[in-house]
């Protein structure tokens, strides 16, 4: 073959190389979507598992929603607002994502939202964020959250507490945001049907010693309301165990969770009957919840025993993100308003329940109440003992009602009396 | 952190015990240098003009240049955000390079700063907020933070090496706890939010553009200023005592106030970066001035060098290019073990950062005609 012959033979393949790739991209038209959890700091654990409902979730449809492959683009946070924001300005401004997932804490929601605000031609979507504030009062019109917030998460539990003769109750509580919210979720039945909350013990994140606080547990006080987490929650009841208490708890969210159940010790026995509450529940006996668990189980062999919350609220808040490009079959044109329409309308039923949002676009779902109960095994863990649907973000009360009363902070709501 | 005093434990007794012709020496230095820096004309504008040289010319159009090129993100996440971060390293490269001082607070006098400016000027929290003027709020924030470097100057000078870092790094996480469990002041663990730069000549300077046009006027104002000081009689005479805080003590220098006199310059350079900080983020929260910040301010100077002002901006720009982009290079889950990794290879390789590779670089392709080049690094 003579040289000249030989570079055209070259030139043809490349070309048909080039072609190919040409016409594989157009058939793939990739989509990519933000994605930030916190894979550094506290609550990296957490975040990892976030990540993986997510990706189950994507996994579910063949990584493919709206007719377009979807792309996760990645970020990291390490649980403080300024680096959520910096994360999710990166993946917007730079990476050029059109929908944004995330992020995980509280705080860092709000600060997300207001960056929302600044970013009108993208939608974001929430990931486990559970801060009253990132949807009530001074919302972002394109911030979706389709899971329910910690307030959301304690309703019915102080009907519950109330049921089982506890009229009077000691509160201890982490002093910030989340737990704010869980107190005012438990105490706004509580309170309005006669219970009363003696006190309030608000301590640092972080507290390492209680004893001052057992100190101060009244006599009179039917139960404590302990809503700690993580390390704080241990803590808290191997120090109680120690000194002696004896009076039953009732406990938040994440305060009777699996890594809390499973410490070692005396008072874990008596932990038996604790009642708290949840958007979901280690337990659900429906065929939605068995195979999300199944699924997890399936995919993510270095995953926990069972998906955690973080896993759950991200599955669903993605769920609902692609299904929503489904239905407008990947047209984000026009501002995405049509995206948005179709948002606004998801309705499905998810692992835990319905999943919808109100007009504040906040999730409208179910709150679990639980029990800890023991397995033939002699492992721990939550039994459903109630369900209680359709709970909306001003705890059943008109908005201007909720207004009027506030936000949780330290001092509201109040009820020693 | 500099060549000859903390660099080596056994620094004080040495030099007692050196040769009466290497004191000798080393005095006349001193002296001549203080002499020098006295005699010298500083509206001499034919010596100002005359060390400008072409790279200082091509950083400039650079910087000036660069927003109306770069997308508005590299403008303000980047760009404006290394500047910030570098200004408050600043401080720490003038203090731990001209003073021999290594203080792990700076980032707290930089968290004070923002918190005053929340405390005293307008915030989302309207209870603690007092709503003062914008101006008069910087202004108390400023001097605030100033007299809080300033104390702590006061009280870590009299400690040398891993004391000072110790004690700074105490101070340092006291202010955090602080900051996190008092609610009456603080605000406690949620801190301050919606704290915005204020609306100036029809600007808002929150915008990327008018944002980094204001931190690259406040850094290049900072470097400039660290420039001349060091230059000055006072700056000279820093040097002098962490060279040797003995000799100079006897030569009748008060070695305590000068030192004092270094925190505060400092803390003034990190307070005007905490407000930068804290406009750049809108918001001040005990996570931002933790134990991670306050270490990450120290890897940005060592990063990019300690012995030169640029250093800071240096370490600071590579700092953030690392923190957003390390993402994207490896899997989701492994991607601070880059981060780490660099700045491993960059200390590991170069002691004096990255200044100290790109000096090493000059003396190897310059080969004999280094004179010049190694004479521009104060030591």
């Amino acid at each position: 073959m003579s040289r000249g012959k030989r570079q055209f033979v070259r030139s043809i393949v490349a070309a048909a190389a080039v072609m190919a790739v040409a016409g594989f991209a157009q058939a793939q038209e990739v989509l990519k979507i933000g994605l930030l959890a916190s894979l550094e700091g506290p609550f990296a654990a957490p975040g990892q598992d976030g990540m993986r409902g997510a990706d189950l979730a994507l996994k579910e449809k063949n990584g493919m929603a709206g007719g377009k492959k979807i792309e996760f683009v990645k970020v990291s946070s390490d649980a403080t607002p300024d680096k959520a924001v910096n994360s999710t300005r990166k993946a917007v401004e730079q990476d050029k994502v059109q929908i944004m997932i995330g992020p995980l804490s509280g705080d860092e929601g709000i600060a997300v939202k207001n960056y929302a605000k600044t970013q009108p031609g993208v939608t974001f979507v929430n990931g486990s964020s559970g801060a009253q504030g990132a949807t009530l009062g001074d919302p972002a019109p394109n911030f979706y959250r389709f899971n329910t917030e910690g307030a959301q998460w304690m309703v019915g539990l102080g009907e519950h507490a109330l049921g089982k003769g506890y009229k009077k109750v000691y509160l201890i509580a982490e002093d910030y945001g989340f737990p704010y919210s869980q107190v005012q979720g438990f105490m706004a039945s509580y309170c309005a049907k006669g219970g009363k909350v003696i006190d309030k013990a608000w301590v640092p994140l972080g507290t390492k010693d209680y004893a001052s606080v057992i100190a101060k547990v009244p006599k009179d006080a039917d139960a404590l309301l302990v809503v700690l987490g993580g390390s704080d929650a241990v803590n808290f009841l191997t120090q109680y165990e120690q000194a002696g208490g004896d009076k039953p708890m009732i406990g938040g969210s994440i305060t009777v969770d699996q890594t809390v159940l499973n410490f070692k010790g005396k008072r874990r026995e008596s932990l038996l009957g604790t009642a708290s509450a949840g958007p979901m529940a280690d337990s659900i006996d429906t065929p939605e919840w068995k195979k999300f668990v199944a699924d997890y189980k399936a995919n993510f062999k270095d995953g926990f025993p069972s998906p955690s919350l973080f896993a759950y609220l991200y599955y669903i808040n993605t769920k609902a993100t692609l299904d929503a490009l489904d239905a407008v079959k990947g047209d984000l044109s026009n501002n995405q308003k049509a995206y948005r329409e179709a948002l606004q309308k998801t309705d499905f039923k998810g692992p835990a329940g319905e999943v919808k949002i109100d007009a504040n676009r906040n999730g409208v779902g179910t709150t679990y109440i639980t029990e800890v109960a023991k397995a033939p095994d002699g492992s721990f863990y939550n039994k459903v003992v109630k369900t209680v649907p359709n709970i909306t973000q001003t705890l059943g009360l008109p908005e201007a009602d909720f207004k009027k009363m506030g936000l949780g902070t330290r001092d509201v709501p109040d009820c020693r009396t | 952190m500099n060549s000859s005093s903390s660099a080596s434990p056994a620094a004080g007794p040495r030099g007692t015990q050196a040769s009466p012709m290497a004191r000798a020496s080393a005095r006349t230095l001193t002296e001549a240098r203080i002499e020098r820096s006295r005699t010298a004309n500083p509206t001499d504008w034919r010596a100002i003009f005359g060390a400008i040289r072409l790279r200082h010319l091509l950083v400039l159009v650079f910087v000036i240049a660069y927003p109306f090129v770069a997308t508005p993100f590299f403008t303000f996440q980047i760009g404006a955000q290394s500047l910030a971060l570098g200004l408050i390293a600043l401080s720490l490269t003038f203090l731990g390079g001209y003073g021999g001082m290594v203080s792990l607070a700076q980032m707290t006098v930089a968290g004070l700063a923002a918190y005053a400016l929340a405390i005293f000027g307008s915030s989302s929290n309207l209870a603690i907020s007092l709503g003062w003027p914008w101006w008069l709020a910087l202004i108390v924030a400023l001097a605030l933070a100033t007299l809080l470097a300033a104390g702590i100057g006061w009280l870590s000078v009299r400690t040398e090496g891993i004391y000072t870092i110790m004690i700074t790094l105490a101070v340092g996480v006291a202010f955090f706890y602080l900051a996190q469990q008092n609610y009456t002041v603080f605000n406690g663990f949620q801190g301050f939010s919606k704290i915005a730069p204020p609306v100036l000549f029809g600007l808002d300077w929150h915008d990327p553009v008018p944002y980094y046009f204001l931190v690259l006027a406040c850094s290049l104002a900072g470097y400039f200023f660290v420039k001349h000081l060091v230059r000055t009689p006072f700056g000279v005479a820093l040097q002098g005592i962490r060279d040797n805080p003995r000799r100079m003590q006897a030569l009748g220098f008060d070695v305590t106030a000068h030192r004092v006199a270094a925190y505060a310059v400092a803390g003034f350079l990190a307070a005007v970066g905490g407000v930068l900080m804290v406009w750049y983020n809108g918001r001040i929260s005990p996570g931002t001035i933790g134990t991670g910040a306050m270490i990450n301010i120290l890897i940005i100077a060592v990063l990019g060098g300690m012995k030169h002002p640029i250093g800071a901006f240096v370490g600071a720009i590579v700092f953030t290019l690392l923190q957003n982009f390390a993402i994207d290079l490896v899997d989701r889950e492994r991607f601070n073990l880059v981060i780490g990794g660099v700045f491993l290879a960059i200390v590991l390789f170069s002691p004096d950062g990255l200044l100290g590779l790109w000096q090493h670089l000059r003396n190897r392709l310059a080969g004999p005609f280094t004179h010049r080049g190694s004479g521009r690094i104060h030591r």
